[in-house]
């Protein structure tokens, strides 16, 4: 009884609004895709509408009737006749109050705002750099540019939009037939320590140069293997490491052949190539940075790679 | 005569008084300001200890030659190399912005190690300053970050071939490495848009950081006080003026009031 004096009248809580709410949602809905299903969302409105009114008007019994329990240790504290409510006689205190769902659907709100502006931008920032990576086939001339036996320097720009900064070099030798397909050993320049261009080891045939679109092709003379000018790494013709810091052998571009035309493919890693020529066995990885080992214990360190 | 050259004084205040007057009581700025210049510093204070406004000072050279610069740099991987040569070779004092610009980054980051290494040996990184040590640290890296993302602006072989070892040293680190390499590129190998990406990070991302570690790291200054050198005697309170006028000129050394109260 006490409590109807002090406090104003409010209606008790209610989830008839939320009906409501999802009713008027539901119309615009329907608005849009059928009026099958505006009808529905009119027909939900209305009806929660009206328990909603009735809830209103009819407010002073409800609370009496339901609303009795959860309301009265809250606001009568003296007059509680059950023993944990009794308990603290100077504490009126609302048991949830007002000033404390504000202040936590105040953060609540400001964090979700933030978030969703947030989000967005920081997938923007990361995403790209990990989406629709990898490399395209790509043409470096016919088969006949390729003298058995001998490594030709092949640049050329993986992504011709790109510019310049796309320009990769890959050495190329062709092994002549084996088991009558056409074989190749392409090694990327990528040192396998730190990503420096390695260089031949022995002197180009610049007269022999060829060029067409953005593909530029010079011919070695001969060499003894490759070396980094950065650190001092040092491979065989093979590509396995022979001196220096580099932690595997270089890594090797896939080929394909269509019009007797030369296509590099996918890189691969490679941690070490036995034999030589067409009949070596190349122990190959997925493509791993620069550093990292692909096998061993140390590999162990990079589980998993991102796409490449 | 007397009188009209005390009014003559007295109006000059005057007018110099209330812009400042008219400052503080809308903002208490001055009082503020007086209250950070004029806060008390132990007696014994040293020259070392003016390492870190040094490196406040090269920062700040940093940030403006920066923001200059950034006026007329292109940070496009068909442009950057030739706007740097339009920098220092055509505009009018463009070598010296680019250069203080340029050796003015080793000197903030000598000017840090060298802070670092004062806070060290002087025992400033214990109680209660820890946690402006750790901020300084993370100046430290947010330094060092710079120098590495302001290394491939100009866009020449160096700077290509030194970002390409540091990004492939980031790679090797366990586990997260690749994933590092790869954000900090833009994508699988240095492309059109690594360039740019590092120019945001170099002009936007990390000053801002910088910016704000160096508000917390100076409130932590003034609101834990200065330490005094090690072979204080102040603060050992065994020197001739361990009560009297050294009591005042130890003031702002908070160790010795908590010394007193845990004895």
């Amino acid at each position: 009884m006490q409590p109807h004096d002090e406090q104003p009248h409010v209606p008790g809580p209610s989830l008839w609004p939320v009906g409501f709410a999802v009713g008027i949602v539901v119309l615009l809905i329907g608005l849009i895709v059928s009026w099958y299903i505006a009808g529905l969302g009119a027909v939900v409105a209305l009806a929660f509408a009206f328990l909603w009114v009735r809830d209103l008007t009819a407010g002073t019994e409800l609370t009496h009737a339901e609303e009795v329990p959860p309301e009265h240790p809250a606001a009568t504290a003296p007059s509680a006749s059950e023993g944990e409510a009794g308990m603290p006689p100077s504490a009126p205190a609302e048991r949830y109050p007002r000033s404390k769902f504000l202040e936590l659907s105040t953060l609540g709100v400001g964090g979700v705002i933030g978030g969703l502006v947030t989000a967005p931008a920081l997938g923007f920032m990361v995403a790209p750099a990990f989406l629709k990576q990898g490399q395209k086939d790509h043409d470096i001339g016919p088969l006949t540019d390729f003298p058995e036996g001998k490594f030709v320097v092949a640049t050329f720009m993986s992504d011709k939009s790109e510019g310049e900064v796309s320009r990769r070099t890959a050495f190329v030798r062709s092994n002549g037939q084996v088991n009558g397909q056409p074989s190749f050993t392409i090694i990327s320049n990528h040192c396998a320590h730190l990503g420096c261009p390695v260089q031949p080891n022995g002197p180009l045939d610049q007269t022999g140069e060829k060029q067409f679109g953005d593909v530029t092709l010079i011919p070695t003379v001969s060499i003894a293997g490759f070396g980094c000018p950065c650190h001092g790494g040092q491979y065989d013709t093979e590509g396995n490491r022979t001196a220096g810091p580099p932690v595997r052998a270089l890594d090797r571009y896939s080929f394909s052949i269509r019009n007797g035309r030369l296509f590099l493919g996918k890189p691969f890693s490679v941690s070490h190539v036995d034999g030589a020529g067409g009949s070596a066995k190349i122990h190959k990885w997925t493509l791993a940075y620069p550093g990292e080992h692909v096998n061993g214990i140390e590999s162990w360190l990079y589980p998993i790679q991102p796409p490449h | 005569m007397a009188t009209r050259k005390l009014t003559r004084s007295e109006q000059l205040q005057q007018t110099i008084l209330y812009p400042l007057d008219w400052l503080e009581e809308r903002s208490g700025i001055v009082g503020g300001v007086r209250y950070f210049l004029f806060r008390k510093v132990p007696g014994d204070i040293n020259w070392f200890q003016t390492l870190g406004a040094a490196t406040l000072t090269a920062f700040l050279v940093q940030a403006t030659t920066g923001v200059i610069l950034a006026m007329y740099y292109k940070p496009d991987p068909n442009s950057a190399y030739s706007s740097i040569q339009h920098i220092t070779n055509d505009i009018w004092a463009g070598w010296l912005v680019r250069g203080m610009h340029r050796w003015g980054a080793s000197v903030f980051i000598i000017l840090m190690f060298l802070h670092m290494g004062r806070v060290f040996m002087f025992g400033a990184y214990k109680y209660p300053r820890e946690l402006n040590w750790i901020i300084g640290v993370l100046l430290l890296a947010s330094g060092l970050a710079e120098g590495f993302t302001g290394y491939l602006l100009p866009w020449d072989q160096t700077a290509y071939w030194a970002t390409v070892v540091g990004i492939n040293i980031n790679g090797t680190a366990p586990f997260l490495g690749p994933f590092l390499a790869q954000f900090l590129q833009g994508g699988t190998y240095i492309n059109a848009d690594t360039l740019p990406r590092f120019y945001s990070i170099h002009m936007l991302l990390l000053p801002g950081a910088i910016f704000a570690l160096i508000g917390l790291h100076l409130y932590l200054v003034v609101h834990l006080g200065v330490t005094s050198p090690p072979w204080s005697k102040d603060a050992a309170g065994t020197g001739p003026s361990a009560n009297g006028a050294g009591r005042k000129s130890r003031r702002g050394l908070l160790r010795y009031g908590t010394r007193r109260n845990g004895r």
